[in-house]
């Protein structure tokens, strides 16, 4: 097991452990709605697979986000 | 340097108290031109803060008219300016709270053939739209005129804002391009609380006052995000991308792309 931090809270995860399955793990319905950081740079969604995680990783899940009228057309 | 009249030292008093605003800073916030994009959840009290500021110009850009839907937020509006256009029943409004402030209106949607001739009147810029595609124009067309902006979205009970100063990161930074269409939430998923809306564009309006008046640390190189229901504040820091491709060292746009916006049809849900 690891400790890593994401979005500010402690996670304790199994290892190997990569992006991609890290967004499956948070339940995370819509990866194609986020933008990853891991430890303070961006990772490629082409990446994603790729990125191992280590212990005391900080990740930041950062989503997209309309305005008020989000994506109605009445 | 301007000669306040009696009026507005009265009118101003609780910033000229503030230390960090005094004369000079109101005399700033009166000199200053803002460009509101969109005159919806976030533009109405954007708008509606600038303007009690004594902001001394204020842009407004939008090509729709106030639907009933839009009052449940959009709090610039009201009942009885259903069906007129949204830069008319704000510019009344603001109008209404400060004749000091001097409204331009723009009844158009931004796209790459008038963005950069309006922004470029402007000294500050706030996102205040709904969709993808102009928050990527308003990213793009602020970093190459070199302006600063706000950027500003909502969704459900969150939201999320960050301000960008020439060098500092941009929405590209954070989001290399928009959602692939497919991706976008269904209506199902969508919707916002009214009071999200008013929560994010005070603190737009916050920054844009902060920006002119050089107070405090601004949102720049960190993104603010909310989530309402447990009213839970973070902020991330984020950092200016060297591989930007439209701020980085060796930068692929040089143009400004009107993206497709996917929408979906609340009628059918």
């Amino acid at each position: 097991m690891a400790k890593i931090t994401v979005n500010g809270e402690q996670q304790e995860v199994k290892l190997p452990l990569n992006i991609t399955e890290l967004i499956k793990q948070n339940d995370v319905t819509q990866p194609d709605m986020v933008s990853v950081q891991v430890n303070d740079d961006f990772v490629d969604r082409t990446e994603w697979d790729g990125l191992q995680l280590k212990e005391g990783d900080n990740v930041d899940f950062l989503y997209f986000m309309g305005g008020g009228t989000f994506l109605f057309r009445v | 340097m301007i000669d306040f009249t009696e009026e507005q030292i009265k009118r101003y008093s609780r910033h000229i108290l503030l230390q960090d605003v005094g004369v000079e800073g109101q005399e700033k916030i009166m000199n200053a031109r803002v460009l509101v994009v969109g005159a919806g959840g976030l533009g109405a009290p954007v708008s509606l803060y600038l303007a009690a500021a004594g902001v001394g110009t204020i842009g407004i850009v939008d090509a729709d008219v106030v639907d009933l839907s839009n009052l449940q937020r959009q709090v610039i509006h009201f009942t009885k300016d259903v069906g007129v256009p949204k830069v008319k029943s704000a510019k009344e409004k603001i109008e209404a709270i400060n004749p000091d402030v001097k409204v331009d209106t723009y009844f158009e949607f931004l796209d790459s053939s008038n963005a950069l001739d309006i922004i470029k009147e402007y000294d500050f810029i706030v996102d205040g739209t709904d969709n993808f595609p102009v928050k990527f124009l308003i990213n793009d067309a602020c970093v190459m005129a070199g302006k600063p902006f706000s950027h500003g979205g909502i969704l459900r009970f969150n939201g999320q804002t960050f301000t960008h100063l020439p060098g500092t990161a941009c929405y590209r930074c954070m989001f290399k391009e928009p959602p692939p269409a497919g991706a976008v939430p269904t209506c199902s998923q969508a919707g916002v609380l009214g009071a999200i809306a008013g929560m994010l564009g005070t603190i737009q309006a916050a920054e844009t006052l902060k920006y002119f008046t050089g107070i405090g640390e601004l949102l720049t190189n960190r993104l603010l995000t909310f989530d309402a229901k447990t009213m839970q504040f973070h902020t991330v820091p984020v950092k200016h991308r060297d591989t930007c491709p439209i701020c980085g060292t060796n930068p692929t746009i040089d143009h400004l792309i009107d993206y497709e916006q996917a929408a979906c049809d609340l009628k059918n849900h």
